[in-house]
């Protein structure tokens, strides 16, 4: 067992890990932060990106001990008490999410494009964008919306 | 008008938990003492079991217990049943071999149950189950579904000879016969409907506990229905009698389908936490998903159609084999029969229609209802015939679809297989969906697609199906075991809220808006005060759950009811307190009020008056809480045309979907954006299906797309944005006038899919999932004919 230190949504945590204990793992069973989702092994689905150090990272391919000492955002951390982040609001607002068990990965997929792309969001760049986070209820055609939508309010217009 | 009542686009009410990542699902869930299992599944597609050898596993760290089916068998636990009888053209029920829940002797396909493991940790369970050494005589595997029963196949059950469940004919054979003979044109199509994995989201869960002080087990599932699943396990898998067995379902990550069933790992969860007195959580993974949730659809059929002289069909002939896999699941019988071959008749006033259904066991996954469940099977071979029919008569698609609609004079119109609909308006949602789809430029439009070197092809669907499942007495008639009426109990809090419970579950279809909307609107109190209560046998009365999009149709009715009462009740109790006649009462927009005075009081105030009954009238009980139970009258028949456009690159074949317009009949809407949500999820699915989604097992049983990796799911750079419009009727059969609508598009996409690609490309037919690699040898076969 390895002692792993990081920091997760703004808070110094610690625990002990096997060295195969997956970040994903960390997260919701040490942590108890069941907002990051499993969806598959292969690293394909999407439903577990969190923010490593400022960029999206999907939990499920990354080593608890390869945290240690990084900034970890999880879903749980975006809302504060006035309320819903604007990107989570732009999914409520645009029906962006039906069973929720993608919508965590996808909301946090959704703010590292807006970091690298911007406020202004094309139909085009936000599909091809989002083709690491797969979705069987909506049909992406909300999520598409709720993306423009949530990049916009962040850009403050 | 109430404000957020019928026909409002209320935003989601659940949406607020999982949008802050406090959703509640199975594997969210952690208790006590909690122990983890794994299960020790089959590498082979069919094997006897010569021994199993648990000593190492048993020995390693953190293992709790081992078991196997003998310890099941043992302890007189199951087999998994199948809920549906099918009658067989010898006039036996369909075949069903035992399915025991943890192989007795004989695996049937690769993901079969061997052996649960349980540790104190997930790992360890893990590796354990690499230890359990299990001793395999391979056998000869049956895979194929068009030659599972031919002579010379390897048997996989000694009650079904010839691989062969049941021979299922049904409709008028000589009927049909002389009308063929007699035809201007008969059109014939070959068609394969592929098999499909169902993919929620979630991965299957379970968590037992066990109450050794009060002998009961809670079961924590990835369940549609927790009712449903508590009864089969009580009344038939013997796990524990219903009142000492709960069965929860809460968040749950999707269904579509694959969530109905009652599978193995759930009974062996809640027969293990009893049996070494320890709560057990098994969490699937995404191959376990693939290897065992029960896939959908797998037919090959042979369609005909015979025409008069002007293209109206004259009659329709099929002969389909469905592959149910190596055991029957909780409702597979019924997919390929009940919900398939009552769905020929489409849109369409063919006045004759046989089939012939022969279901067959292979050495795969058992296959059951993925989302649309027989009628996507149902309507992609009556709209892919349409089109053929419509080119050998030389008739445009739309054209020859206009010739042949049931006339909408002619509602309720009883078709030729048992269904007879409602309502419907089929020319009106298809002229809607040409002028949205903008059919008649389209022409120009593959010009100047050509002129950049792609093709582009157009293609309609006009697709009706059977849902809101279902007349209790209808079913029973076709040899259902369960009646298929919902359940809803509506209560008011002394305080003035208002809890619903209802029998339906919401894995995603947002059923805590709109019922709250369904109450708000009927009985006036702001939607704020409602919370709608599912997926609970301890908290709900009793319900059958959701799915054969039933749960407005059905369980919202049953809500109406049970407000109803309250309304009736609440009339007795105004009376009393306003001092007026109960008949002088009238209730609107939440307010009792005396007629033709400024005499009033509100439904809370009712309510409080009827939990502190210190004047109350005679003969009145206390309490304000109703429930209601609701068994319909007729299935509920949404319908519409889908218009599918693509542009093929034939140097790669890969297929664009360009536009894809949907005009649907779906009633009465109570909450417009969640039905649109609902249909762009639908026509995702069928997409999918169509273009991207092939379940393949290699000829020795291997399920050699058991990935992510390997099975292509449609994501968001697959599909476009999607143009909604509706074309209602006010179906007379359902007291709230909606119907289903969660389905219609998985239903409707996948033929307008194909058409657009054959039409595109000028073929006959192209096989579902038409793959860049599938469309570039039909356009060079094409381009070779032609040239």
């Amino acid at each position: 067992m390895s002692t792993v230190s990081m920091t997760v949504n703004g808070k110094a945590v610690c625990g002990e890990v096997e060295s195969r204990t997956l970040l994903v793992q960390f997260l919701r069973e040490n942590l108890g932060l069941t907002g990051t989702h499993v969806g598959c092994d292969t690293s394909q689905c999407g439903a577990c990106v969190i923010h490593v150090n400022g960029k999206s990272v999907k939990s499920c391919t990354m080593l608890a001990i390869q945290a240690d000492g990084a900034d970890v955002t999880t879903i749980e951390g975006l809302a504060d008490e006035a309320g819903l982040h604007p990107m989570q609001q732009a999914f409520m607002d645009n029906h962006g999410l039906q069973c929720g068990f993608c919508t965590p990965g996808m909301v946090m997929s959704a703010l590292d494009i807006v970091n690298r792309n911007g406020n202004e969001l094309d139909e085009s760049t936000v599909r091809k964008e989002l083709e690491g986070n797969i979705c069987r209820c909506t049909g992406y055609h909300n999520i598409v919306k709720a993306v423009q939508a949530g990049a916009k309010a962040m850009g403050g217009s | 008008m109430i404000e957020n009542g019928i026909g409002a686009s209320v935003r989601r009410k659940e949406d607020q938990r999982f949008l802050i990542g406090k959703g509640n699902y199975t594997d969210d869930i952690n208790v006590a003492g909690q122990t983890h299992a794994v299960f020790v599944r089959s590498p082979h597609a069919h094997a006897e079991i010569k021994g199993i050898d648990c000593s190492d596993a048993l020995a390693a760290p953190g293992v709790v217990a081992v078991l196997t089916g003998d310890d099941l068998a043992a302890d007189g636990i199951g087999p998994l049943i199948c809920g549906v009888t099918v009658t067989s053209d010898d006039g036996e029920p369909h075949r069903a071999p035992a399915h025991p829940a943890l192989a007795q002797g004989k695996v049937n396909y690769v993901g079969d149950h061997v052996a649960i493991v349980i540790a104190e940790t997930r790992a360890q369970a893990r590796d354990a189950a690499e230890l359990v050494d299990v001793d395999y005589s391979v056998l000869p595997a049956v895979i194929d579904t068009g030659s599972a029963a031919d002579s010379g196949q390897p048997q996989i059950h000694e009650v079904a000879p010839d691989n062969v469940c049941y021979n299922w004919p049904f409709g008028d054979k000589e009927g049909v016969e002389a009308a063929f003979a007699g035809a201007h044109k008969v059109s014939k199509l070959d068609l394969v409907n592929n098999r499909m994995v169902t993919n929620p989201m979630e991965p299957r869960a379970a968590l037992g506990e066990y109450n050794q002080g009060m002998d009961e087990i809670t079961l924590h599932l990835t369940t549609q229905n927790p009712h449903v699943h508590r009864l089969v396990l009580s009344a038939f898998n013997q796990l524990a009698p219903e009142h000492k067995l709960r069965v929860v379902g809460p968040d749950v990550g999707g269904g579509f389908g694959a969530k109905i069933f009652v599978y193995a790992e759930e009974l062996v969860v809640g027969w293990a936490c009893r049996k070494i007195k320890r709560p057990v959580k098994w969490n699937g993974d995404r191959t376990e998903a693939f290897l065992a949730d029960a896939h959908g659809r797998d037919h090959v059929s042979t369609a005909e159609m015979a025409m008069d002289e002007n293209g109206k069909f004259l009659a329709m002939r099929v002969q389909t084999q469905a592959n149910l896999g190596a055991y029957l699941s909780t409702f597979s019988t019924m997919v390929p029969s009940y919900l398939y071959a009552f769905l020929l008749a489409g849109q369409y006033s063919t006045p004759l229609i046989y089939s012939e259904v022969k279901a067959v066991f292979t050495n795969t996954a058992p296959v059951d209802a993925c989302r649309g469940a027989g009628r996507p099977e149902a309507t992609y071979l009556v709209e892919r015939l349409v089109d053929i029919c419509a080119a050998d008569m030389g008739l445009d698609p739309a054209e020859i679809r206009r010739r042949n609609f049931i006339p909408v004079d002619a509602f309720p119109y009883q078709t030729p297989v048992v269904q007879c609909y409602d309502s419907g308006d089929y020319p009106a949602a298809l002229d809607k969906a040409m002028e949205l789809a903008d059919y008649s430029g389209f022409s120009a439009r593959a010009e100047e697609a050509k002129s950049r070197g792609k093709l582009r092809g157009i293609g309609l669907s006009s697709y009706v199906e059977a849902c809101g499942i279902a007349p209790s007495a209808a079913v029973g008639q076709l040899g259902a075991g369960v009646g298929l009426w919902e359940s809803a109990q509506v209560r008011f809090n002394p305080t003035g809220n208002v809890q619903v419970f209802t029998g339906t579950h919401s894995h995603g279809q947002g059923h805590e808006t709109t019922f709250a909307q369904l109450v708000c609107d009927q009985l006036g109190v702001p939607i704020e005060n409602i919370e709608v209560i599912h997926g609970d046998t301890a908290r709900t009365q009793f319900g059958m759950g959701t799915y054969g999009s039933r749960s407005l149709a059905v369980g919202g009715v049953a809500i109406a009811r049970a407000c109803d009462k309250l309304i009736a009740k609440g009339k007795k109790i105004a009376a009393h307190a306003l001092e007026a006649a109960e008949g002088d009462i009238e209730f609107v927009d939440g307010n009792f009020s005396v007629a033709g005075t400024d005499k009033a009081m509100n439904i809370a105030e009712v309510a409080f008056t009827a939990y502190v009954p210190h004047s109350y009238p005679e003969g009145v009980e206390p309490g304000f809480d109703e429930n209601a139970f609701f068994d319909p009258t007729n299935f509920s028949f949404p319908a519409g045309t889908h218009i599918c456009e693509v542009e093929v690159d034939p140097d790669t074949g890969v297929v664009e979907v360009v536009k894809y317009s949907a005009v649907d009949d779906f009633g009465r809407l109570i909450n417009p954006m969640i039905v649109e949500g609902q249909v762009h999820g639908g026509i995702a699915h069928g997409v999918g299906q169509a273009l991207l989604e092939g379940c393949s097992y290699d000829s020795e049983g291997q399920l050699v797309t058991a990935s992510y990796m390997d099975y292509a799911m449609p994501r968001a750079d697959n599909l476009p944005s999607f143009d909604i419009d509706y074309a209602p009727t006010n179906p007379p059969d359902n007291p709230l006038g909606v119907k289903g609508c969660g389905e219609a598009g998985a239903i409707g996409a996948p033929p307008a899919v194909i058409n657009a690609i054959s039409n595109a490309l000028g073929v006959r037919h192209i096989d579902m999932p038409a793959t860049p690699e599938a469309v570039w040898r039909a356009a060079q076969q094409a381009a070779a004919v032609s040239a």
